[in-house]
């Protein structure tokens, strides 16, 4: 195994290890990362939707950008770079989100919730594998979003500029900021904890370029295994963690914050797969490579924010199965969500359609 | 030459991947401004038969330069 490939196996292991302690300190069960749901925390929190269960600003996001940021800076990789497709990447992250809040979880937490033993998260694998071989499809047909420029430096600093602010805001907490105090939004672990686990996780992922579409997009295009091994490192990291502290409950339904619509989900999952493809990575990566000095991953995140207040201003995001005095409720994805979805994938075919590109002969 | 400056992966290795494909090249020139983008091309040409090395090429980009093993 090359040295390369023991850091991001090991930055597998890190990041399962940091989400077993973030559940722990009092995160959501199988929530110790969630990029997506942790983003629509954040939109609830500044007042974008108004779903009183998920609103908390999230120290986790904070610091992957940051720690993303700090390891870029020290390796000298921060490049301030933008301009490729901006506003399309816009409308793709705020696809991505409407497909992964329909699953309830980005490609992150679908590992998680596997490793949980929540066997309705398969279907979300199934659909997100699906959902890459689709881009991968497009790729091999010329599909791409365009050359990146250099641009000044202050254009690198502006999501990790936001995030600072986000922070200032979570420890000021004024009134207008919005906190949950029930649901998911009100489980969290204090937030210097959740913010030293984005710290170390962003700088690990910055250095070892994990990225959970990126892993099985380069199998599907390269028959190249490096960037998976992370994927399975978490996988195993947290499975092993969940068995030793009696957190592993294999089952069908009623999982910790998660639903049994099957179909709905492996569609959810292979939207945010697909468009995670045409992104050039998963939303984790879209958060390194902001901090990084990516504007072009900056208006990507920018978009999940907004497509996480529309997936709960419109009711697309799905509804946890509960169980509630022996009474069990399933939840599921509304029409409004099933509608989202298939508008998603329609906008997908014809982004990818509208940019494929005749191949750029070597000279 | 392969002119993959300013594309974020995988866009360069697709890039490449088509030129060896197509065109099985003795050696091929790849000019990148990403430091995982080297990483990438690297290892895509060791996994098919090709050397690579990567020199700095001005401000914040990388030659690369891929040989076809004997």
């Amino acid at each position: 195994m090359s040295k390369s490939k023991y850091l991001v196996a090991g930055t597998g292991v890190i990041v399962g290890l940091a989400a077993l302690i973030l559940t722990a300190a009092g995160n959501p069960a199988n929530m110790g990362f969630c990029i997506a749901c942790f983003l629509r925390d954040i939109a609830g929190g500044l007042g974008l939707h108004s779903a009183e269960k998920v609103q908390y600003l999230r120290p986790e996001i904070v610091g992957l950008v940051l720690g993303a940021m700090l390891a870029a800076l020290a390796g000298r990789e921060f490049r301030a770079r933008a301009g490729s497709a901006p506003a399309l990447r816009f409308v793709l992250g705020m696809i991505v989100m409407v497909g992964a809040l329909a699953f309830l979880g980005c490609p992150l937490r679908m590992v998680l919730r596997l490793g949980g033993g929540d066997v309705t998260a398969v279907a979300g694998l199934l659909g997100f594998a699906a959902g890459i071989g689709a881009g991968v499809l497009f790729l091999k047909r010329g599909f791409s979003l365009g050359r990146a420029y250099k641009v000044k430096k202050a254009e690198g600093f502006v999501l990790p500029g936001f995030m600072i602010a986000v922070l200032a805001l979570l420890i000021a907490a004024p009134a207008f900021i919005h906190f949950s105090q029930a649901g998911p939004g009100a489980s969290h672990a204090f937030w210097l904890i959740s913010l030293a686990g984005g710290l170390i996780v962003g700088a690990l992922a910055q250095k070892s370029r994990l990225c959970m579409a990126g892993g099985l997009r380069d199998v599907f295009l390269f028959r190249d295994f490096h960037l998976v091994s992370g994927f399975a490192a978490i996988f195993v990291t947290v499975l092993v963690g969940n068995l030793i502290l009696g957190n592993f409950h294999p089952a069908l339904s009623v999982q910790p914050v998660a639903h049994h619509d099957y179909l709905w989900s492996f569609l959810g999952m292979g939207l945010a797969g697909w468009g995670s493809v045409l992104l050039g990575g998963c939303p984790l990566r879209q958060l390194i490579l902001a901090g990084e000095g990516n504007g072009d991953s900056a208006v990507t995140v920018l978009g999940m924010l907004v497509g996480a207040a529309l997936a709960h201003n419109f009711g697309m995001a799905g509804n946890a199965d509960a169980m509630t005095d022996g009474v069990f409720t399933a939840g599921g994805v509304a029409l409004s969500g099933r509608v989202g979805i298939c508008i998603g994938l329609m906008l997908l075919l014809v982004i990818s359609l509208a940019n494929l590109h005749k191949e750029e002969k070597a000279k | 030459m392969i002119d993959a400056r300013g594309y974020s992966c995988p866009m360069p290795v697709v890039m490449v991947q088509k030129e060896v494909k197509v065109n099985a090249p003795a050696t091929l020139e790849v000019l990148v401004d990403d430091p995982c983008a080297v990483e990438n091309i690297t290892r895509f040409a060791h996994n098919n038969g090709y050397e690579a090395s990567a020199q700095p090429a001005g401000d914040d980009e990388f030659a690369l330069t891929l040989v076809k093993k004997a």
